[in-house]
């Protein structure tokens, strides 16, 4: 190997990739210089589209088919990556640089025990033969922090969780010593429980390995705690640069100001403030002109950006911004606060409770999808619903909707209880409950222009036909700001966003009382969920409709709540107001959750409930208290009786045998910020 | 995997039985009177009784069964009304026949078919691709009486290179068997390469596209590596299920080509059962073939369970 010890370990020189597509050339990274040192992390940023995942698979010189590196070059230990032949190529490939994707589900061979494709890469590029590869992939997979790695070497990958899976894709990664780690959104695919797992263990390998690492997210907290310097992406352009300290506190760049606006700060509420999102789209790469590529969305565009092109220039001693006017770029926040929500306060004691669930259960077999559910959601209420995947939230969602009957207890709508299955509830009923879908993809007929499909939703759900059916339409359409011209559209033609404008639209098609949202933006870009989460309070101040929203983000259902439950294995373990449910006491479970929310601002509470363990199937389901498995306060009723319901005031519910003044004591004292690990100096050499 | 095993062991049981029951029904059950079949329209209705008690067919249906089937598990397959002898001894000999004929095509088809799959797959687009995926799907729309005279003009009679007649002569040697073997096996090739060529590509071009192949090549391993060892396990598993599918056909349905090449196979048993009325011995054939059908897809069955952890383990097992 040529490592050299004074340069840099990799060196974008003016990077431009295209993609040939049928007769025009569209630019998708388009002059990138950048530098990574040994040992450094660097952290890219930017919406979808913006070119960063394009620039992660140059630096593996791994383009598609169509794609061309067609200008500048690639650098690594001062080689040019693409300059080297066949058998260079594979050896720089998983033995100096090495990559961890998105998704832990199709990254691993289905068809293989997990040891040996770890172990594959023990042989390839350590020359191991086979028993001593194997050993030093159970080696590997230890120190990825893998329970029981001698069993889970023998398994494969549809045996594992999806964080097991992305620990075995890490140790995969790690196993060759590469000087440099390509991470491409490799915690966005996991729960948040999961996701901090993995990220406590890329800062602990950081001390014990010495690999460089490119660290590419949409989340910014994400690449906060793992980073030393950050690249903000868009349109293709590298247009901020500087250390993770500097760009978080001062950023200077309006995208990146808007960017963190997007976010939810952990702790904001609907009642504070609304959130900004960034009007318009990504720019076109396929039409670009000589202007600044933000200009047509940026808040502080002045004539000069709309005829030239910013160069990036200098911020800072270390900080580089493609703005002319960056010393202008306002304060995160700043745009923010200039309109504060005026948000109805439901009441959520008085009347017939909209929606009351008693008893609810759903089995399948032996297993408890859901069991015992009793909840009740007021008239005009937004319900926030957390849990990690496979908690049930999905499949109380459609037990409601009437999509899947239960299989015990009661559903009633506005005190009238309802039939199970949804072709037995009367038109009115099924007007009342809609729901709207995590990936409006799949739930628009890509065939049916939006005119037919909201068309449709009209007649089915209002009665209307003819003329009426159609301004109906429209104006549907224009509740959730989409242009009418819009109506001619076919799914396929529009962004992620205003498929689920239109999924939104049509669910609102017939007034109804309970909108289900299941992960509604859990598939769109940061600032593509503000408007959507803008838009979803400006319906509901109109309309008057009650919300189930359900999502793994507890940044962003701590925003939109008025009361959130917790589920745990099927079952509600903590319900509600939000403010009491993120104030200690709570469910040892809801603090595990909270303190994996990844948090801007550099502070965040110790965890002292690590969920490494995975939670057990619905099919293993344990005596006494579901959580007790990984409860680090269980102890023996707990794992003989299931807990009662302890009530901590306020309508504030916690099951859990564990007293509450106990548990409020521990919890106040866990939750005192630390500093999360200070960010390290560029260059230092481990 | 031995429960898996055992699971499909018992699955092909009663396979077939119920295959066993249909064709009892459909030979024995559903023309009606057989006597009266055999006889014809004209003959005297004692005559039609006589041979109906004879033949034991007037006695009640499911006696009729159980003693076929003790009969049938015992060898004694009845006597053939045409041929006059044994069914079972001849079926087996026509058989062996056809499975050779078979298992002949198969070992030529799959190599070739799975390794030009792979290699269209490969250069998806690309001009190989293209020629083979034109001229094999023409092939494959041709019917076999076409091709195979089309075959037997060229090779047979223009050129004079290879027999004509599938049969070689008794105590023909080795190379003798395979010369005579070329032409019929050439024609099943050009009928059948399309099907599992075109399948094999599909998966294969699914399979190159998959994220786990991604990860091993960005591992750095060498192409080859990637394509046998991460590759190719996942993207046979539909083409073995269709092989073992075509070999009930392969063993039964070459009516056509076994009369082109005067081939002597279960097939055209079949077709002369059929034809003369002779149940005993269209049982036979139906019996025979169902079973190379059911062990041909076990076969197929186990192969998959091999490449797929899944399957074997039976379920989800999160």
């Amino acid at each position: 190997m040529t490592a050299s010890s004074t340069g840099p370990l990799l060196e974008l020189d003016n990077v431009t990739i295209s993609y040939q597509r049928r007769r025009d050339r569209v630019d998708a990274v388009r002059g990138v210089s950048l530098i990574i040192q040994p040992g450094e992390a660097y952290g890219l940023v930017g919406e979808s589209g913006c070119g960063k995942s394009t620039l992660a698979m140059a630096v593996m010189r791994h383009l598609p088919r169509n794609g061309i590196l067609s200008g500048g070059q690639v650098l690594f230990e001062d080689r040019d990556l693409f300059r080297l032949n066949q058998a260079e190529l594979r050896r720089v490939r998983g033995g100096r640089i090495a990559m961890v994707y998105q998704n832990p589900e199709s990254a691993l061979n289905p068809t293989l025990k997990v040891g040996e494709q770890v172990a594959e890469v023990f042989r390839l590029h350590r020359a191991l033969r086979h028993r001593p590869a194997a050993e030093a992939a159970l080696d590997m997979l230890r120190k990825v922090r893998i329970a029981e790695p001698d069993r889970v070497v023998g398994l494969y990958p549809y045996q594992l969780s999806g964080g097991m899976r992305q620990r075995v894709v890490i140790a995969m990664a790690l196993a060759a010593d590469p000087a440099l780690l390509v991470l491409d959104e490799p915690t966005t695919a996991l729960d948040a429980t999961v996701q901090a797992d993995i990220l406590d263990l890329f800062t602990d390998l950081r001390g014990e390995m010495k690999a460089a690492i490119l660290f590419i997210s949409h989340n910014l907290a994400v690449v906060q705690q793992v980073c030393d310097r950050i690249g903000v992406m868009y349109g293709g352009e590298l247009i901020e640069q500087g250390t993770v300290a500097e760009v978080f506190k001062r950023p200077r760049h309006p995208y990146t100001a808007a960017l963190f606006d997007c976010i939810p700060d952990f702790g904001v509420r609907k009642s504070d403030r609304r959130l900004a999102g960034i009007a318009g789209g990504v720019p076109d790469l396929a039409a670009l002109g000589t202007a600044c590529l933000y200009e047509p969305r940026c808040l502080i565009s002045r004539q000069l950006c709309r005829v030239e092109h910013p160069d990036l220039m200098r911020a800072g001693s270390r900080h580089l911004s493609r703005c002319f006017f960056h010393a202008e770029t306002p304060a995160p926040g700043a745009a923010a606060r200039v309109r504060p929500e005026a948000v109805p306060v439901p009441d959520v004691t008085a009347g017939i409770p909209l929606l009351s669930l008693h008893g609810v259960g759903r089995r399948y077999g032996r297993a408890h999808i859901l069991k015992d559910i009793d909840l009740e959601i007021a008239p005009g209420e937004t319900f926030g619903l957390v849990g990690e995947s496979g908690s049930g939230k999905s499949t109380l969602a459609k037990v409601i909707s009437g999509l899947v009957p239960p299989s015990a207890g009661t559903v009633a709508l506005a005190g009238e209880r309802v039939a199970g299955q949804v072709g037995k509830r009367t038109g009115r009923q099924r007007r009342d409950v809609q729901m709207v879908f995590q990936t409006p993809d799949t739930t628009l007929n890509p065939r049916k222009k939006v005119a037919s499909i909201l068309g449709r939703a009209v007649r089915v759900l209002a009665g209307l036909g003819g003329k009426r059916k159609r301004d109906r339409s429209s104006a549907l359409l224009g509740d959730v700001q989409l242009p009418v011209e819009m109506l001619r559209a076919t799914p396929d033609r529009l962004s992620g966003g205003q498929r689920q404008r239109v999924a939104i639209a049509r669910a609102f098609a017939g007034d109804p009382r309970l909108v289900i949202l299941d992960e509604p933006t859990s598939a769109l870009d940061v600032s593509v969920q503000a408007s959507i989460l803008n838009l979803l309070l400006d319906l509901q101040r109109e309309s008057q409709a009650a919300y189930l929203f359900i999502s793994h983000d507890l940044a962003v259902v701590r925003y939109l709540s008025d009361r959130i439950g917790v589920m745990y294995l099927g079952e509600l373990v903590e319900v509600g107001p939000t403010e009491r449910v993120f104030r200690p006491p709570f469910h040892p479970y809801t603090q595990a959750l909270i303190a994996a929310v990844p948090r801007l601002g550099g502070a965040a509470p110790e965890r002292p409930v690590s969920l490494d363990k995975p939670a057990p199937g619905p099919s293993e389901r344990p005596e006494g208290c579901p959580f007790q498995t990984r409860c680090p306060r269980a102890y023996d009723r707990c794992r003989a009786e299931a807990p009662p319901w302890r009530d901590a005031g306020e309508g504030h519910m916690i099951r859990c045998w564990v007293a509450l003044d106990a548990l409020e004591a521990s919890q106040s004292a866990a939750l005192k910020p630390r500093r999360v690990q200070a960010p390290l100096p560029i260059g230092r050499r481990p | 995997m031995l429960r898996f095993f055992g699971r499909r062991l018992l699955l092909l049981g009663v396979t077939l039985v119920v295959a066993s029951v249909l064709i009892f029904a459909i030979t024995n059950v559903l023309p009606g009177d057989v006597g009266r079949i055999i006889l014809g329209p004209f003959a005297p209705q004692d005559a039609v009784a006589r041979l109906n008690a004879e033949l034991g067919t007037d006695r009640p249906i499911v006696i009729r069964y159980v003693d076929w089937l003790t009969g049938v598990a015992r060898g004694d397959w009845g006597r053939s009304y045409a041929f006059d002898t044994a069914v079972f001894p001849l079926v087996v000999e026509r058989l062996g026949r056809s499975l050779t004929l078979a298992v002949s095509g198969l070992v030529v088809l799959v190599p070739l078919a799975v390794a030009a799959g792979v290699a269209a797959a490969r250069r998806e687009g690309g001009i190989f691709d293209r020629v083979l995926s034109t001229v094999s799907l023409a092939f494959g729309a041709l019917p076999e009486f076409v091709t195979g005279v089309f075959l037997i003009l060229v090779f047979g009679i223009w050129l004079g290179a290879l027999p004509i007649q599938a049969l070689p002569p008794d105590g023909a040697g080795p190379l003798t068997v395979i010369a005579h073997l070329v032409l019929p096996v050439g024609c099943l090739v050009l009928l059948l390469f399309a099907y599992l060529f075109r399948m094999t590509r599909a998966s294969m071009i699914e399979a190159l596209a998959a994220d786990y192949t991604r990860t091993a090549e960005l591992k750095g391993l060498p192409q080859r590596t990637v394509i046998w060892h991460h590759v190719l396990r996942n993207a046979l598993l539909p083409t073995i299920t269709v092989i073992g599918a075509q070999i009930g056909w392969l063993v039964g349905g070459l009516v056509v080509v076994e009369t082109l090449f005067k081939y002597p196979g279960i097939g055209s048993l079949i077709h002369f059962a059929a034809t003369n009325k002779d149940i005993p011995l269209l049982v036979g054939c139906s019996l025979a073939i169902t079973f190379v059908f059911a062990l041909g897809n076990l076969a197929a069955d186990l192969l998959y369970a091999i490449l797929n952890p899944r399957v074997r383990h039976g379920r989800h097992a999160h």
